[in-house]
């Protein structure tokens, strides 16, 4: 008894604490281990923590027994626990099959160290969801930014350099705007409990301080966000990231961030503010339209296989940010069913990235030509995979477009024509999808390419789960939509 | 808001100087060291704001005497937030400079058109 009710902290504490101690782990293959025995126990904690919270209240922890709000509490409902099971399944399902991934990519004498910075990330990540105090948010988003600066950095190519300086500055940036808005708010309210902060905020005389909060707050989490026209960093980082960091970040870094600014919006500002609603709804509604179509028509032009996927990816925050600037239920809803859906979807393609580039070098779609031939289930677990992405029906994303199309249709007339948007965007996934699944399977393969083998089992084994997962969520949609109805009560509170 | 009240904010207006100095810097500079150097700045000024505000006229520090009970204390919370926020800040520009020099070993220069050009 006494032990479960310490699982928030206990989520957050265990990756922490065991990234020093997996520098320690020298012998070949003892950091691997040790990082997915971690992992797993880390998922283990997120599904214990939604089981509980499921039907229940919501669980809170006072870290310390320092009373809310001079101490810094922790806070885990059914939105923090949707977001959870993401970020450790992701991060279990990586380390799991990523072994010979990383062995190809990262030097032996390295991988400790890499290891290391990988728990980081994770327990960074989880640290901002399961966080009440804005501060506290921060210095958790940056033990998770620093970390993955790391991990990409530990690319094979010297681009990746590049790649992550400018995600460094940029990050940095997003974060001190954060740091700025979550001051401003101090000055005016003298808390920084979340909670505390909303019901404070409404008494305060002079909102503009916190007008401009909103704002910074907003803005520097659409940063690390990668809200559309500030996801300049992150097509190449995703691209010159080793795989599994690739896998990793995709399916869970950027949602986290879209998390914390829903958490912001909805459940500081909007109670407490006039017509925050509206501004967040006006501010976001256009990027987000913007980013689905002009990310969408930029994959259909790349030439190399993440690139395609990272600028999906950039569409795909585009339809989670859509969802949740309706304001609505259903609206909302939509949103969060997506980001479990994205994160299936994009993992599995992910991992077939990785398993594609354990045998080739060359990840140019131009240079893929009839590999299906010779791996044949790993472009199997690609085209599945890829459908979901594109959202045919039969698949988990076929779910979330359903129910965002179905949420825009209550808009009326201007509803419509952003209906007529994401059909246009999902065709133009079609297109980015099916030009990659018609290479793998009907072009012929390149001159002198030797003979290449499936991906050694665990990679495979763990990519066709979640390419499997992508049909088993689409065809029994129950389970998610029911924890993302009841997440976008949570963020939605008392206004119903 | 007459002359004097708008000097007496001076601590603020230094913060929102010194913010857009270093977010100048960061855009504009070519070189990744002076980038890197902006980004230092950009994220001091933020610190400036947070100890500017904790401030209290006639506070003194925030030890509690009990045969003084008239004392007037500054917040030190600010100040408390700020020092880790400065271990970020230190943590990020060293990850920074590290990246640097790895981009220096690998293209053999930090100039941006440089490395544009390279790849």
């Amino acid at each position: 008894m006494d032990f479960i009710h310490h699982l928030p902290v206990l989520q957050v504490i265990v990756p922490l604490l065991c990234a020093p101690l997996v520098v320690l782990l020298q012998p070949r293959g003892l950091a691997w281990a040790a990082t997915t025995a971690v992992c797993i126990l880390s998922f283990v904690i997120a599904l214990n923590l939604a089981v509980q919270v499921i039907g229940g209240p919501a669980l809170s922890y006072e870290l310390g027994g320092w009373e809310v709000p001079f101490g810094i509490a922790l806070r885990v409902d059914e939105l923090s626990a949707l977001l959870l099971v993401i970020v450790t399944g992701a991060s279990t399902a990586a380390t799991l099959a990523g072994r010979e991934s990383i062995d190809s990519q990262i030097e032996e004498h390295r991988q400790p160290m890499f290891y290391s910075a990988w728990l980081l990330v994770l327990s960074g990540l989880v640290g901002m969801v399961v966080s009440a105090d804005a501060f506290n948010i921060f210095v958790f988003m940056e033990i998770s930014s620093l970390a993955s600066y790391v991990l990409i950095a530990g690319g094979p190519d010297r681009r990746a350099l590049l790649a992550v300086f400018k995600y460094l500055i940029m990050g940095t940036i997003g974060a001190t705007f954060y740091l700025i808005g979550v001051g401003m708010i101090y000055m005016m309210t003298g808390t920084l409990n979340l909670e505390d902060m909303s019901q404070l905020i409404s008494g305060v005389s002079d909102q503009k301080p916190i007008l401009v909060a909103a704002g910074f707050i907003t803005i520097g989490l659409g940063l690390k966000a990668a809200l559309f026209p500030l996801h300049v960093w992150l097509p190449n980082a995703y691209t010159h990231a080793p795989h599994m960091v690739t896998m990793f970040l995709a399916a869970c870094g950027t949602k986290v961030a879209v998390y914390v600014l829903l958490r912001f919006d909805f459940f500081v500002f909007q109670p407490a503010m006039d017509s925050h609603a509206i501004h967040f709804s006006l501010y976001l509604m256009p990027l987000a339209l913007l980013g689905i179509v002009v990310a969408s028509a930029v994959a259909m032009f790349e030439g190399q296989l993440k690139r395609v996927l990272a600028f999906s990816s950039v569409a795909q925050i585009g339809y989670i940010l859509l969802g949740a600037s309706l304001l609505s239920h259903e609206g909302l809803t939509a949103s969060m069913v997506h980001m479990l859906n994205h994160a299936l979807a994009k993992g599995a393609l992910f991992l077939v990235v990785a398993c594609l580039g354990l045998r080739l070098l060359d990840l140019r779609i131009d240079a893929l030509g009839g590999v299906a031939k010779q791996m044949p289930l790993t472009c199997a677990a690609f085209v599945v995979a890829g459908l979901s992405l594109v959202g045919v029906p039969g698949t988990a994303g076929f779910i979330s477009k359903w129910l965002l199309i179905s949420a825009l249709m209550e808009q009326g007339a201007q509803g419509l024509v952003m209906v007529a948007l994401v059909l246009v965007s999902s065709l133009m996934a079609l297109v980015y999808v099916w030009r990659i699944i018609e290479t793998l399977y009907f072009k012929p393969a390149i001159a002198d390419r030797p003979e290449l083998k499936e991906a050694p089992l665990p990679l495979l084994a763990v990519t066709l789960l979640l390419a499997s997962l992508n049909i088993v969520f689409g065809v029994f949609p129950e389970l998610p939509i029911d924890l993302s109805k009841s997440a976008a009560l949570v963020l939605l509170g008392d206004q119903l | 808001m007459n002359l004097y009240e708008f000097l007496g904010y001076y601590n603020y207006w230094v913060f929102a100087v010194l913010l857009m100095i270093g977010f100048y810097a960061v855009i504009a500079k070519t070189n990744l060291i002076k980038k890197l150097i902006g980004l230092s700045i950009f994220q001091s000024a933020v610190f400036l704001m947070y100890i500017s505000m904790d401030k209290v006229e006639g506070g003194t520090a925030p030890i509690l005497k009990p045969e003084m009970t008239d004392l007037i204390y500054s917040n030190p919370l600010p100040q408390v937030l700020i020092l880790t926020a400065i271990v970020v800040g230190v943590a990020t520009l060293a990850l920074g400079l590290a990246i640097v020099v790895r981009i220096n070993e690998r293209y053999g220069s930090i100039e941006e058109h440089d490395l544009l050009d390279a790849d």
